[in-house]
């Protein structure tokens, strides 16, 4: 689980807190972050999956999450340094849909409707 | 970046284009079998056309563009005989326009097999009268204009793709040259971003109304632009994609934005609005699928198209060469007869942005000059279009009787 080859995460602005995998990361792996914030490691704390997202530091409920240097969602509940980031913990500000979407299928709920 | 200058077709209206190519133009689907089989096997014969037999502004304007677009150096319109658009009212905009242009109806000339090979002798006499028409001229960035699409897009389109093509985009602008950029569906939450970008007070209030038309659209739609896809791909929200879709816009100030079959009124980044406007038939899809988006992009007078593909496609376009970039390694290896840039080498280290961005433009001065892209190269000249309605002066009389 932890000896496999080590991908790197992605950061593209020094201010997010979130990078992207560039490969696939098991539990207990520890990811190589490059991009403008220089080089440093994390260790994942569950299996992610290429061009998803890992947190790069702890993310308190309501906060917002970062990418690019903007805002692209809102935390769901608390997230831990090394957690995987997507529908299950962090919705979208604008699309009322967000938030309810189903974390394997991206389906979202019946009778989803704009307010 | 390379002081990069080749020779180009001088059009009698004073635009310069890249290629000479003969545009056949079927003005109903009845005659689009017609209009296919005539450029059957022909070289630099390009066919685009209008399903409809009620005719579409939006659709009118958005031909009568490609038709007198400066890659275009002849054109013959093939029509049935009984739709509302007549192909010799196309012929006669061509005509004004400096170009050889010639039409027929497929009812008074016999059927299918003598409407094809009349249309034949007709190309071969319009593709002699556009070589013999040829002006070459010098032309080089200045003279150019670049249009950015993505489609497909994954976790590295936002990361190296649409970045590095944004980073090109930088330089051709700071070189004088013209870049555009559409899709504001995928721009949903980038209103502040967008204003601040914007060159002047004029342009603040365009790309605010932009923003706002295309959030209310989405609402309209109940969709905003992300998919299952997307989110399978580790995209979480709209916000997310739009940031990596707005990255191939680079960081230039923003001229102002222009709809459908309009042409920049000078150099510089723009952006295309191609979304519906209001209409008592609620008709019209923003974009559905990559070609019409490419083909807005080219009826606003793009040269080259770069195309952005994180999973990969295989598309070109009709009347301007399609450059197709990756930034997902895995994709450009798979693909490679199809992928003329591999953007991925940003992520692996391998190649800075701004070398990237270099060689991009390397590559775009050479189809400008006349090499083939990956998709020429392969005969991919698609094209596609659908009703839509726009609040753009009217044409006068359209193109009927």
């Amino acid at each position: 689980m932890t000896s496999q080859p080590v991908p790197s995460a992605f950061q593209v602005h020094a201010s997010d807190n979130v990078a992207t995998l560039l490969g696939e990361a098991g539990d207990g792996s520890v990811v190589t972050i490059v991009g403008p914030g220089g080089k440093t490691e994390l260790t994942v704390r569950e299996k992610i999956a290429m061009g998803h997202k890992i947190a790069l530091a702890a993310i308190a409920e309501g906060e917002a999450i970062t990418k690019f240097g903007v805002v692209i969602g809102i935390a769901m509940r608390q997230i831990g340094p090394g957690e995987w980031v997507h529908l299950h913990n962090c919705r979208s500000q604008l699309d009322e849909r967000s938030g309810s979407f189903d974390l394997e299928t991206g389906a979202p709920p019946k009778g989803a409707e704009y307010a | 970046m390379r002081d990069q200058s080749w020779q180009g077709y001088l059009r009698k209206d004073g635009r310069k284009g890249i290629r000479n190519h003969i545009l056949v133009v079927y003005t109903v689907e009845c005659a689009s079998f017609v209009a296919q089989e005539i450029a059957k096997g022909e070289k630099g014969v390009h066919v685009i056309g209008f399903p409809g037999c009620y005719d579409n502004d939006y659709a009118i304007r958005l031909m009568l563009a490609l038709a007198t677009h400066p890659n275009i150096g002849g054109v013959l319109c093939v029509g049935l005989g009984c739709e509302y658009t007549q192909p010799h009212r196309i012929a006669e905009v061509v005509r004004a326009s400096g170009r050889p242009a010639d039409s027929f109806f497929i009812q008074e000339n016999g059927g299918t097999r003598s409407s094809i090979a009349l249309g034949k002798e007709k190309i071969a006499s319009l593709r002699a009268r556009a070589d013999a028409d040829a002006v070459m001229t010098p032309m080089t960035w200045r003279d150019l204009t670049i249009g950015a699409e993505c489609g497909g897009s994954d976790g590295t389109s936002g990361l190296a793709g649409n970045p590095v093509v944004g980073r090109a985009f930088d330089r051709l602008v700071e070189h004088g040259g013209t870049a555009i950029f559409e899709e504001t569906v995928e721009m949903i939450g980038l209103r502040d971003l967008m204003v601040a970008r914007a060159a002047s007070p004029e342009a603040a209030v365009q790309l605010g109304a932009a923003y706002d038309k295309a959030f209310n659209y989405s609402k309209a739609v109940r969709q905003c632009s992300v998919a299952p896809g997307n989110f399978a791909g580790g995209l979480t929200t709209i916000e997310e994609k739009s940031m990596g879709a707005f990255a191939k816009g680079g960081s230039k100030p923003i001229e102002g934005v222009i709809r459908v079959s309009e042409r920049p009124p000078q150099a510089g980044l723009w952006i295309l609005d191609s979304v519906p406007d209001e209409h008592f038939m609620q008709f019209g899809y923003t974009n559905p699928n990559d070609t019409e988006g490419i083909m807005d992009l080219i009826a606003a007078g793009s040269h080259v198209i770069l195309f952005i593909t994180g999973r990969g496609s295989v598309i070109g376009s009709a009347v301007a060469p399609l450059i197709k970039i990756t930034g997902n390694e895995r994709t450009y290896r798979n693909m490679t007869e199809d992928m003329d840039f591999n953007a991925g080498r940003v992520l692996s280290g391998e190649v800075t942005m701004d070398e990237a961005a270099d060689e991009l433009l390397g590559l775009i001065g050479d189809v400008a000059a006349g090499q083939l892209s990956k998709p020429e190269s392969l005969g991919h000249r698609e094209f596609f279009l659908m009703y839509k309605h726009q609040d753009v002066p009217s044409l006068e009389a359209g193109c009927r009787v």
